[in-house]
């Protein structure tokens, strides 16, 4: 299969406020939150992000959706540099983070249509995309009800659909069922399977085993910022359960639980 | 058809705010508040000063032959023989004030020597200040008898027949008006407007996260910028034609002018489009420097409180053009952002404006617009401040 997420020795370092130093009485005046991060991902396939709070992974999209610059390394989305051509990126990804928001003040139909605009789409184009999503999601339902009527799955149908509106190849999901009920995490998750078969890349972070056992082709697992693990899920597993090696591996990291 | 980034962001945020009801109201509301406070300011003001409606009794005690015709046309007066039963009308509320001329008033009068030293003959006159025609009767007498003072020595008159002697026209009248007061209130309208838009526009959006939505598009950050620039200056446009129309048809019953005609009929087409040119481009300036500094803020709240320093300046600006005179000649302080704006408003205003005035304060406006388009641009770029914590 086609590499078309490249990702080479991403690093990234934040500034510790004065404020924040004192907080957590610490005299670091910088923090790394990425450290020489290096995967790949492919087209039909979905490659989970592992790790705890505070690991690198949502900086890590982050910087892959160009809303961050890394401070050295360099990505290839489908042989657009995430340095060089971000305009170029930004075109050909979708993605999705608990940070973005949709407009309260507007209804799905107005944000889909929105979102084409700003991805320059025919108009034409436009309304099969919107069906074809709106039926995967049910958006029609509730196509005309402003955002800030809808309970918190609506919300996310809504943005995982504008979040794709371009049918991108390759699709970067930050914790898409994370404060999700049952139902709707079954319809997120069996989406994703769909993208897939759809020959879609499609890269995930998540806190979730199941959800990573059940999709997931290969899996990344980040903590402290550094890329522990990556390989196939079967591979990264070694015969045990996804979650007692994850917690093999965070204490062979980090040090035993407390 | 494919539409234009900035286009797009254009008509999103219109419709954001011309979809919200309660928006729409906040942007029309100052212009017909304006013109109800205004008309009922004046309104007050004209009754207060107004003598019309209100009739004064004074009671007076040895009332002179030479004031007879003069008080009784001024005020209803009611002879008394003494001080005493004068007083008496007063706590019966039968008079409103009591006056009280010495005994053989004339005589004394014309015999008193100034530069004898002796006391002057004093009238007395007893009021209350807490009744307004009482005190209304007080000012009326007392300023008759300082007419009649005056009379005694008269010498000579100034413009003292009932002929007009201000030779100001109606139009000369109206710029003089206009130029003092407009170019503060449309400077102040002009920025409370874009203010609340611009807030709201930018960290309004940071704050809610949507802002990082549009970010990850193929949409250009300039084209963001320049739709948000768009949209808030037509938002603080209508917001400012609304309360300037309220000036400008209450300002002459601010000022209790009903019966001259003030209007803005008196200017012309050219005076509207120069007005039209420096407004706009005004707008621009003001719309940048409030979207930067909003850019800035990590939510809308802070956006307002960050943009307060930047009203004083404006408000300071603004207030120059009722004590400066004539507008400035010198080509340089067309260049100063704002005060350029109310130099060029105020000569327009005045019907005095030079052309070259108008057009190197609109190019330099939108000089410095684009200036903050720029940094506007820049900022969109920096992580730092838009996905600031």
């Amino acid at each position: 299969m086609t590499e078309v997420l490249q990702v080479n020795n991403l690093r990234k370092t934040f500034r510790i406020s004065a404020k924040q130093q004192k907080l957590e009485r610490s005299v670091e005046k910088t923090r790394i939150a990425v450290d020489g991060v290096s995967f790949s991902a492919r087209a039909g396939e979905i490659f989970g992000l592992l790790g705890p709070n505070g690991a690198g992974k949502t900086t890590t999209m982050r910087m892959l959706a160009t809303l961050i610059r890394p401070d050295s390394g360099d990505a290839l989305v489908d042989g657009a540099s995430i340095v060089t051509q971000p305009t170029e990126v930004r075109s050909k990804i979708g993605f999705l983070t608990g940070d973005l928001k949709l407009e309260e003040f507007f209804t799905p139909n107005f944000l889909f249509d929105f979102f084409s605009d700003l991805h320059k789409i025919d108009p034409a184009v436009r309304e099969t995309r919107k069906k074809e999503l709106f039926d995967a999601f049910g958006v029609h339902e509730f196509a005309e009800v402003k955002v800030s009527n809808l309970s918190a799955g609506m919300r996310q149908k809504v943005s995982l659909a504008v979040s794709i509106v371009h049918n991108p190849d390759i699709i970067i999901f930050d914790e898409p069922t994370n404060g999700l009920d049952v139902l709707t995490a079954k319809t997120v998750t069996d989406f994703l399977l769909r993208l897939r078969e759809q020959g879609k890349s499609v890269l995930l972070s998540t806190h979730i085993f199941s959800l990573v056992e059940k999709v997931c082709d290969r899996v990344g697992v980040l903590i402290n910022g550094k890329m522990i693990v990556c390989d196939t899920l079967e591979a990264v597993c070694d015969g045990l359960p996804l979650e007692d090696r994850f917690f093999a591996l965070y204490e062979k990291e980090v040090g035993a639980l407390q | 058809m494919k539409k234009n980034g900035t286009i797009t962001i254009l008509r999103k945020e219109l419709a954001r705010f011309f979809g919200d009801r309660r928006m729409l109201i906040s942007i029309i509301i100052p212009g017909i508040l304006i013109y109800v406070l205004y008309s009922f300011m004046g309104s007050a003001l004209h009754t207060q000063f107004s003598t019309e409606d209100v009739s004064v009794s004074a009671a007076v005690v040895n009332l002179p032959a030479s004031l007879e015709s003069t008080m009784a046309s001024t005020v209803g007066v009611t002879e008394y023989e003494s001080e005493a039963e004068a007083m008496q009308g007063i706590s019966a509320e039968t008079a409103d004030i009591c006056v009280v001329f010495p005994a053989d008033f004339d005589e004394k009068v014309a015999l008193y020597d100034v530069s004898s030293g002796a006391a002057a003959p004093m009238v007395e006159i007893y009021y209350s200040s807490a009744s307004e025609s009482s005190l209304l009767g007080f000012e009326l007498v007392s300023s008759l008898l300082d007419e009649y003072e005056t009379s005694l020595v008269n010498k000579w008159d100034i413009n003292a027949g009932a002929a007009v002697y201000d030779l100001i026209s109606e139009t000369d009248q109206t710029g003089s008006i206009f130029s003092m007061m407009l170019p503060m209130l449309l400077l102040i309208f002009l920025y409370s407007g874009c203010m609340a838009v611009g807030a709201e526009a930018i960290a309004g959006e940071k704050e809610r996260g949507t802002i990082a939505t549009m970010l990850i598009t193929p949409v250009g950050r300039n084209s963001i910028a320049m739709g948000k620039i768009a949209a808030v200056s037509i938002l603080g446009l209508i917001s400012a034609a609304s309360s300037t129309l309220g000036i400008i048809f209450s300002l002459p019953k601010l000022m209790s002018m009903d019966s001259m005609n003030i209007s803005g009929g008196f200017y012309s087409m050219r005076e509207y489009l120069m007005l039209g040119g420096v407004i706009l481009s005004t707008v621009l300036v003001l719309v940048a420097l409030i979207c930067v500094i909003s850019a800035l803020a990590k939510s809308a709240k802070e956006a307002q409180t960050m943009l307060v320093p930047l009203m004083i300046v404006v408000m300071f600006v603004g207030v120059s053009s009722m004590f400066g005179g004539a507008a400035q000649t010198e080509l340089y302080y067309y260049l100063i952002p704002l005060y350029n704006s109310v130099q060029c408003m105020s000569a327009i205003l005045s019907f005095s404006a030079s052309s070259g005035h108008i057009v190197l304060c609109i190019v330099s406006n939108i000089a410095f617009a684009g200036i903050g388009a720029w940094v506007l641009t820049r900022m969109f770029h920096s992580e730092r401040i838009m996905f600031s914590k």
